[in-house]
């Protein structure tokens, strides 16, 4: 077996992984009961599996251009996720947007 | 490297400024290349073009860097980030898929113990990707984070959620924090001022 073989098959396994990994957090953002709760979803499992997948782009395409914009894709996403899922979030409980029967604690409206 | 103390203040903070600029400038034209995915002299003088008009026109508030990087910190988190990140996906994805359930959250405030707007904006980045917490909103000038945590079952899961995410301030301050931020964080106390 040669090294090309090992990476396809290296590539093979993480796209899959990447692709239900993005599947569950579709299934996550539509079944969850609210906003807050989505967006968990819409974080975790979803730049988890963009990042699998990224990475059997990777093992796949090996070549240094392709590399270096597959890093460059996966930084972004780790920064502007979390940006992201907060300004939704800080939207949706400032609408009041958010299903009190759900909540344990609310350290947020004492303030 | 010089250190800090050596130069007078108002130099520091130009000089500072001026550093965090060109920083900045380096990481933009290294970025414009990696995008049209080669090197040329074509592409560096296109990319110190658009980073200088970048940075001319979207200026960014300066956030000076006063830590300092420390290869273990850094490794230690970067794994322990990776571990968790996994852990959350797998977490979440579970009880997305689980039938019936509907996870009870709550929202908690928690105060950093280094109010720095680097420490807050990396620890509110970090603590997204992690187990069970999401940030909501932050009150800056107080050095709050206020989360909101999925899947809570009981005040005793509050508790641990608070202590994890002060550990993660922890681990982002062993990679990135000043001796004196990390000194603070290790003794566990929570200033007001930082000395």
């Amino acid at each position: 077996m040669t090294l090309g073989t090992v990476a396809d098959w290296l590539g093979a396994v993480s796209l899959i992984a990447g692709a239900l990994l993005s599947l569950a957090a579709a299934i996550g953002v539509l079944r969850f009961p609210d906003t807050l709760s989505r967006m968990h979803a819409a974080t975790k499992p979803q730049v988890l599996g963009v990042l699998l997948l990224l990475l059997g782009v990777g093992f796949r395409l090996r070549s240094p251009a392709d590399l270096g914009m597959v890093v460059l894709i996966g930084i972004f996403q780790l920064a502007t996720a979390p940006v992201a899922a907060q300004m939704i979030g800080r939207a949706a409980y400032r609408a009041g947007r958010v299903d009190r029967r759900l909540l344990d604690a609310d350290e947020l409206a004492d303030r | 490297m010089t250190a800090p103390g050596a130069v007078p203040p108002d130099r520091r903070t130009r000089f500072g400024r001026w550093r965090d600029q060109m920083i900045a400038y380096g990481w933009l034209v290294l970025a414009w290349n990696l995008f049209w995915g080669e090197f040329t002299w074509g592409n560096l003088l296109g990319g110190l073009l658009i980073a200088a008009v970048v940075l001319l026109f979207f200026p960014l508030p300066p956030v000076t860097f006063h830590g300092r990087l420390r290869l273990w910190g850094v490794l230690a988190f970067g794994s322990r980030f990776v571990v968790e990140l996994v852990r959350a996906s797998a977490h979440v994805a579970r009880i997305a898929v689980q039938p019936g359930f509907t996870p009870r959250s709550a929202i908690i405030a928690v105060r950093l113990r280094v109010p720095t707007d680097l420490n807050l904006a990396l620890t509110a980045e970090a603590l997204s990707l992690v187990p069970g917490t999401l940030i909501v909103e932050v009150d800056r000038d107080a050095g709050i984070l206020y989360v909101h945590v999925l899947d809570v079952r009981g005040p005793a899961a509050l508790a641990a959620s608070r202590e994890q995410i002060r550990d993660l301030e922890q681990r982002i301050v062993a990679a990135v924090g000043s001796d004196d931020e990390l000194r603070l964080v290790r003794t566990g106390t929570v200033a007001k001022e930082p000395p």
